[in-house]
């Protein structure tokens, strides 16, 4: 058997590993606290003091798509019996379904601005992050970092003039304008990244192209793109996950039509008073694709987060 | 049987509508905060759809972002709303800018007179300047701040005697605000089936609009007033009268010693909640929660009683909320925003409005003899109505409003200053923003 | 392959165009492919950027469209300076940046140190322990008021089973003195994986051979923690601080939703004390001169200490 000083003994691992399990646990509670409430009835996800045990039902994701309306004895009567199960939950409420809710419209809003903005940030990040790192551009360093500090406005700081700006393009609550936005916003990230990315791909590659009779376009799309597809992914996900999550000029610039999901899930309401289960149902279901990037992408993480700074 | 005569009567209405209506069907958007009354007029609507042949669309927005989304569109010029149900203090500043339509000459013509609505929602919602008849809005939902208790606890025979032995008097609805805070004084840290229950759920929201929704109960009551009547905007001795610092005093000592642990940022929301899971014997809310009270399976169904804020030393009022209907000036639908409120006027409408549980504002129904025993809270409501103020309703009222949040939260949830402080700071506030304004 | 519709347009490139594309120098081709992005950097970022400036001399309300627009000089800057309000909020974001940044610092170190023990499943750990930052803020800080109610929320409960102390007796969101720790905790539990996984790649990043000489020269392990691990690991925990300190300046949405900046100002930091202002009362001039002041403070930090982060590189 061979002895490593830098291999831990089996005491250190041991104990390393309890420690950070704990923790995990610990973070995970408040987690699956929110998943749990989306399973409870309205009086469960309230009860004081709060349950752990119950009995799961579907309404929070019942509510969560549709609209109801309190019925009155003779409009109950008049609609005759309920005829789907999500119809029966309802109708347990005293309530009819009068028509789905908005949620799926905003998420679907979300899924648009989102992969919108992070598509057209692909195209132009590879653009600008393969031309700096190939070619000489007058100014180089001076245009890096001023693409890195527009990432340091405050987004309420620039939010004012923006909103000024889209209300006289006609850009305000539109998906064109959202998608815009955060495109520049993500830009900077997504510029410092690639140009990581495709700093790393051998220039001889390009220039064996070049001298079969490439051009620069040809040599650009047909050797550094493949080369540098796994960098684009991850880096995608990263501004998708951004534009996914983004709340501050959700809140302020949109409002009936193009409307993502974050500022929308806080503020469901059932009857009387918030809808906690439909609230946390709506904030499970967002989660889940961002869940699954998470899982897919763990080996590229790092670089992601830190702007490219930190190496594998 | 029954399924005929509807589907008959529906061919009818349908048959009629299409008669009736000349113009091409439009697509109408109704823009109101998303809350239970919302649901209602969704429902409520079907009708107004059938007859002009018109696709009614809803956006409703939750009432902590309302005012800033609304105001945001109506300022940006959007054309997302034909039809605002908006706030009532918003009407100055929508009306002054040119948001709003101006509605006298279609009341006019279609014999829509303000004087067959509750007086204080015409007043309240429809007028400015306030007192002169010039209307941008038809009432369409009065609501009022009231409260709501725990009558199931209320009646226990083992309660009632330990109150009557602590207080000399019988538990039951209190007819001050001194004996409110004695109950919720009473039911503070009880133990109640096993639970520790609280005294109130009273509004202490920091963000939008609550704790001075709540705190405005208990100062009118004790002799606060916007300005000195006799001059507009003259704000010295009135705002911070003796008067009112005691009942700035009194809502601190209630949210001190008979709310429940934390209920530091609550408003609608909180408080319904909290009185639904059973942890409060009071509920301070508006009166849009009450038919979500009558039918909650924990709490409704005769558990609980309603009452009108009760009164104070300088008199009985209660803070109003609730909201008119307005035409948006920049609409491409004007027209047809306007059939709809006329159709929404009519009284078999208004009718069908309360039972479906919207607080209708026509007094043909809210006098109709029926009316006060037609809900457990019917009575509630309309005693409440009778005694409502509101908040300034000026084209700056956010800046009013942001002020009072900020000096309120600060002495009676964070404790700092005094009452008297904290009341001149509004006095100082305020005279700087109607300074600004340049109505001083 | 996510390439093909590429390389379809490139066949379909007739040759004419193609000759000239390869006609272009490098530069063009440089700045082709830059331009679009500096373009709509300038047009998104810079140039709302000057216009706020602009305003911010003016005293233009975007809510009173009759109004004259005046300019006013210095004046919304000289009102911002003397606001004690403003001051108030510098105080509670500072207060909100040390905290968080140090918590979350060491939290995330010492997760990252024993992480770096390289125990079996830590990988799946780690990536457990890193969802909480693929949440939204907004609603996580949604959540977090529900889970700090001390009746129906989870907290109070936690901590009486492991302190013992009444749920009862204490309010996170409701104290003054509690509600700044309110939002501490919540965004350290959201924040503090984002900086373990760099301390993990920094401390990844020192190799084994240091190690093996510092064991030859009997060093103790406490001894090589100090001079190895924590300088070779120091210019990654830097660069954390910095990422979480720009982002913790611009803190809204996770604050506003959690407690919406009270009990009276105690956690209104600097960007929703700057919300109220521009889309509450909309004061546009002054809430751009706002701005303005805050756009100064965080770039010229941020410079400062990204010089005093490429010395510690340089060493």
């Amino acid at each position: 058997m061979s002895y490593s000083v830098t291999e831990p003994s089996k005491g250190t691992k041991w104990l390393a590993g309890v420690l950070v399990v704990s923790y995990a646990i610990i973070t995970l509670i408040p987690l699956l606290w929110i998943i749990a409430t989306g399973f409870k009835s309205p009086t469960d996800s309230i009860a004081y003091p709060p349950v752990v045990v119950f009995q799961p039902t579907l309404e929070g994701y019942v509510n969560l798509f549709t609209e109801r309306t309190r019925a009155t004895d003779e409009m109950l009567a008049a609609a005759g019996p309920p005829t789907t199960w999500y119809d029966q939950i309802a109708r347990d409420r005293g309530t009819v379904i009068s028509g789905p809710s908005r949620y799926g419209q905003r998420f679907l809003n979300s899924v648009i601005i989102g992969f919108g903005s992070t598509a057209l940030c692909m195209v132009l990040g590879t653009a600008a992050a393969y031309a700096f790192s190939r070619f000489k551009v007058p100014l180089k360093d001076d245009l890096l970092f001023f693409i890195l500090s527009t990432r340091m406005m405050p987004p309420i700081a620039v939010a004012i003039p923006i909103f000024l700006m889209f209300r006289n393009l006609g850009l305000n609550d539109t998906h064109l304008g959202m998608i815009l936005l955060y495109t520049a916003v993500n830009l900077s990230l997504s510029v410092w990244l690639l140009k990581g990315f495709i700093d790393e791909i051998p220039i001889e590659y390009e220039e064996a192209a070049l001298i079969d009779g490439y051009t620069r376009f040809q040599a650009f799309y047909k050797v550094v793109l493949p080369q540098a597809a796994t960098g684009i992914a991850s880096t995608a996900i990263f501004c998708l996950i951004f534009a996914w999550n983004e709340y501050a000029f959700a809140v302020l610039l949109t409002s009936g039509t193009a409307q993502t999901a974050p500022p929308f899930i806080p503020t469901i309401i059932g009857t009387g008073g918030k809808d906690w289960p439909a609230v946390a149902a709506g904030a499970t279901i967002f989660l889940v694709p961002v869940m699954v990037f998470t899982i897919m992408l763990r080996k590229h993480l790092l670089r992601g987060i830190t702007f490219g700074a930190v190496r594998k | 049987m029954k399924m005929n005569l509807m589907m008959t009567a529906a061919a009818g209405a349908l048959l009629v509508g299409g008669l009736s209506s000349a113009a091409q069907a439009e697509d109408l958007t109704l823009c109101w905060a998303a809350w239970d009354p919302a649901n209602a007029l969704i429902e409520l609507s079907k009708d107004f759809e059938k007859q002009s042949g018109n696709t009614m669309h809803f956006e409703f927005v939750p009432w902590p972002n309302f005012a800033d989304r609304m105001l945001n569109e109506l300022n940006s010029g959007g054309k997302l709303c034909d039809l605002l149900i908006g706030d009532s203090q918003w009407i100055g500043g929508a009306a002054e800018n040119g948001q709003y339509l101006k509605l006298n000459d279609f009341f006019d013509a279609n014999g829509i007179k303000m004087a067959d609505f509750i007086p204080a929602t015409v007043t309240g919602y429809a007028e400015w300047p306030k007192g002169t008849p010039n209307y941008y809005a038809l009432p369409a939902f009065g609501d009022v701040v009231g409260w709501t208790y725990r009558k199931d606890w209320f009646d226990r025979p083992e309660i009632q005697a330990e109150f009557k032995t602590k207080y000399g008097r019988d538990l039951g609805v209190p007819a001050t605000l001194e004996e409110l805070r004695d109950i919720a004084q009473f039911f503070q840290g009880r133990d109640i089936d096993g639970k520790t229950v609280y005294g109130a759920a009273i509004y202490t929201e920091r963000g939008s609009e609550g704790i001075t929704m709540g705190v405005t109960n208990a100062l009118y009551n004790y002799g606060f007033q916007y300005e000195n009547p006799a001059k507009p905007y003259d704000l010295e001795g009135f705002v911070n009268s003796d008067g009112a610092v005691a009942g700035l005093e009194f809502y601190k000592s209630l949210y001190d010693t008979a709310t429940p642990p934390g209920s530091s940022n609550w408003y609608m929301g909180e408080d319904i909640d909290a009185y639904k899971s059973g942890q409060v014997a009071l509920q301070m809310n508006f009166a849009f929660v009450w038919p979500g009270v009558e039918s909650d399976p924990n709490v409704g169904g005769g558990k609980s009683g309603y009452f009108a804020n009760p009164a104070g030393p300088a008199g009985q009022f209660a803070q109003l909320g609730g909201q008119g209907i307005s035409v948006v000036a920049n609409s491409d639908h004007q027209q047809a925003a306007l059939d709809y409120i006329k159709w929404f006027a009519q009284p078999s409408v208004q009718t069908q409005w309360w039972k479906l549980g919207g607080y209708s504002a026509l007094n043909a129904v809210v006098n109709d003899p029926g009316f006060a025993s037609s809900q457990p809270y019917a009575q509630t409501f309309l005693d409440s109505m009778a005694i409502v103020k509101d908040f300034w309703a000026e084209p700056a009222y956010a800046d009013l409003l942001l002020a009072m949040q900020e000096r309120m939260h600060n002495y009676v949830v964070a404790g700092q200053g005094t009452a008297k402080e904290a009341l001149d700071g509004v006095v100082q506030d305020w005279t700087k923003i109607f300074t600004d304004e340049g109505k001083l | 392959m996510s390439l093909s519709p590429l390389t379809r347009v490139a066949a379909a490139t007739p040759d004419g165009i193609a000759r000239k594309i390869r006609g272009l120098s490098d530069r063009t081709i440089a700045w082709i492919f830059v331009a679009p992005t500096i373009f709509l950097l300038l047009a998104v970022n810079i140039f709302p950027l000057i216009w706020t400036i602009r305003l911010s001399f003016t005293n233009f309300r975007v809510n009173r469209p009759n109004n004259a627009v005046e300019w006013v000089g210095l004046e919304n800057y000289r009102r911002i300076l003397s606001d004690p309000t403003v001051w108030q909020t510098m105080q509670a974001t500072a207060h909100f940046l040390i905290w968080t940044i140090t918590l979350q610092v060491l939290i995330g170190f010492a997760l990252a140190f024993l992480i770096n023990k390289k125990f079996r499943g830590n990988d799946m750990w780690t990536t457990i322990i890193v969802f909480p930052m693929m949440l939204s803020p907004a609603v996580v800080g949604n959540f977090w008021t529900f889970l700090y109610q001390p009746q129906i929320g989870l907290f109070n409960y936690v901590v009486e089973f492991l302190t013992g102390a009444d749920p009862a007796s204490f309010s996170m969101i409701g104290d003054v003195n509690l509600a700044p720790w309110a939002i501490i905790i919540a965004d350290t539990w959201m924040w503090t994986p984002f900086v373990m996984l760099i301390c993990l790649a920094g401390l990844r990043s020192i190799p084994d051979s240091i190690y093996e000489a510092a064991e030859c020269d009997r060093a103790s392990a406490w001894r090589q923690f100090w001079t190895i691990t924590l300088p070779m690991a120091l210019p990654f925990l830097m660069l954390a601080v910095l990422f979480r300190g720009i982002e913790n300046f611009k803190m809204f949405d996770l604050v506003v939703q959690l407690t919406g900046g009270g009990p009276g100002n105690t956690t209104t930091l600097t960007s929703i004390d700057l919300k109220r202002e521009a889309f509450e009362k909309w004061r546009t001039g002054y809430s751009s001169a706002y701005a303005v002041m805050l756009f100064v403070t965080v770039f010229g930090l941020a410079s400062i200490y990204v010089k005093a982060l490429n010395k510690v590189k340089e060493r």
